[in-house]
């Protein structure tokens, strides 16, 4: 039987890539930011899981505005990662999970959550950075990866309601795979930002550090946050973190927190990370 | 019946919902088509002419060529689109960001480092910003 595990969210901010990507992980900026992710490299290697189903969004990469899925699971064999406009990361491509996110796909639209399956996709910074933050640099990527966009980029993103009841039908499927799988959820973006407008660079701490209490302690209540909280209070692009919910969701009822980081800045961005184990 | 949009008393920031997207349709394909090179050289080379392939208003020609992003936000523009714009530029995101807010590349980064703008004072349109 496949089973979730663990589940950690992590920032996925362009740049942190390219700190990565041309070793500047070192400087006086970016030393306090990797800093955070030395223990949860380590510990990924004690537990590295055999599939991670990555949530997170494209960028305007692999979708554009021709066709904007709310929820999408990608099925295929691997995803190459995308040039973005400054060439494709130097990453390994992406393996994927296909017998697994099939099942996946078949029993959480019989759970009634209507995903748009997809068998050929790029990947871009939104999934290769947290990778790149938990694995570093390798030749290969160390496991299979189900990647899972979300749409955050056109308003309006799936409440966070739905996406915490959607991470509980993705664990009813793992449940019911047949194969003796570990399986991680990771779910990316965050925390506090803006990008636009006269209002960009808006950073809200005390928010962030409420919302990473209460991924744990009361998941339920952060669920019902509507969206224009998280828009008024985090941001216009700080509603990313609707993701986190399916992540949340995805680990049942009792978790325990192993690690977090929090950071600012990351460019524009408020870097939070955490890694949860069920319990 | 008009669509309910509780974020329109939020200050300084344009949320990309459909009225938005259906009016930055072509202003955000047309960022699109600089993912590709030889598409980002033939844009470089002549930009009027290149926008002019476009069904694009006229202000949002205007707002491109001026690189003015909140001016092109205000026209329909995503920052995730407009990001290849400013990529094709060799900028970056927080150039970008900055661009917006009135501030130059340095006050920008400078309050980034400082912990970033404060919510007190921005989260209502009206109030006085703080930070």
């Amino acid at each position: 039987m496949a089973r979730i595990t663990a589940g950690a969210t992590m920032s996925h901010v362009p740049v942190v890539g390219r700190a990565i990507d041309t070793d500047q992980t070192g400087t006086d900026y970016w030393k306090p930011a990797f800093a955070g992710f030395e223990f949860s490299k380590k510990w990924i290697k004690d537990n590295l899981p055999d599939v991670i189903f990555l949530v997170y969004n494209d960028h305007a990469t692999a979708f554009d505005m021709k066709i904007i899925p709310t929820f999408g699971i990608g099925c295929a064999e691997e995803f190459p990662p995308a040039d973005e406009g400054y060439g494709p990361r130097p990453v390994p491509t992406v393996k994927g999970a296909p017998d697994l996110a099939w099942h996946i796909a078949q029993s959480v639209i019989q759970d009634d959550f209507d995903l748009t399956i997809i068998n050929e996709m790029k990947v871009d910074h939104g999934l290769t950075v947290p990778l790149s933050l938990m694995f570093g640099k390798p030749k290969e990527w160390p496991c299979r990866v189900i990647p899972f966009p979300v749409n955050v980029v056109l308003y309006p993103p799936p409440s966070g309601s739905r996406c915490y009841a959607l991470g509980k039908a993705i664990r009813r499927a793992v449940e019911k795979f047949d194969e003796d799988l570990n399986v991680h959820v990771w779910g990316t973006g965050g925390m506090s930002h803006q990008l636009q407008g006269p209002r960009a660079g808006l950073i809200n701490r005390e928010w962030d550090k409420s919302f990473l209490d209460r991924l744990t302690s009361d998941p339920d209540a952060l669920a019902r946050i509507p969206h224009i909280e998280y828009v008024r209070e985090a941001g216009s692009e700080g509603i990313e973190m609707v993701m986190w919910l399916i992540m949340r969701g995805a680990l049942g009822d009792k978790v325990e927190e192993i690690h977090r980081h929090y950071h600012v800045p990351a460019s524009n961005t408020a870097l939070g990370h955490i890694i949860l184990e069920a319990r | 019946m008009a669509l309910d949009k509780p974020y329109a008393d939020v200050p300084g920031t344009t949320i990309f919902d459909a009225q938005m997207a259906r009016m930055g349709y072509h202003l955000n394909q047309f960022c699109m088509s600089l993912m590709k090179e030889e598409n980002r050289k033939r844009f470089l080379s002549n930009q009027r002419a290149y926008l002019d392939e476009w069904p694009m208003s006229e202000e949002q020609k205007l707002a491109v060529l001026a690189r003015d992003y909140n001016r092109m936000i205000a026209a329909g523009g995503n920052i995730y689109f407009l990001s290849k714009m400013f990529a094709t530029d060799g900028k970056s995101f927080q150039f970008a960001a900055g661009s917006m807010t009135g501030m130059t590349q340095e006050e920008y980064a400078e309050m980034m480092l400082k912990g970033g703008r404060s919510i007190e004072g921005n989260r209502y349109k009206g109030e006085k910003p703080n930070g």
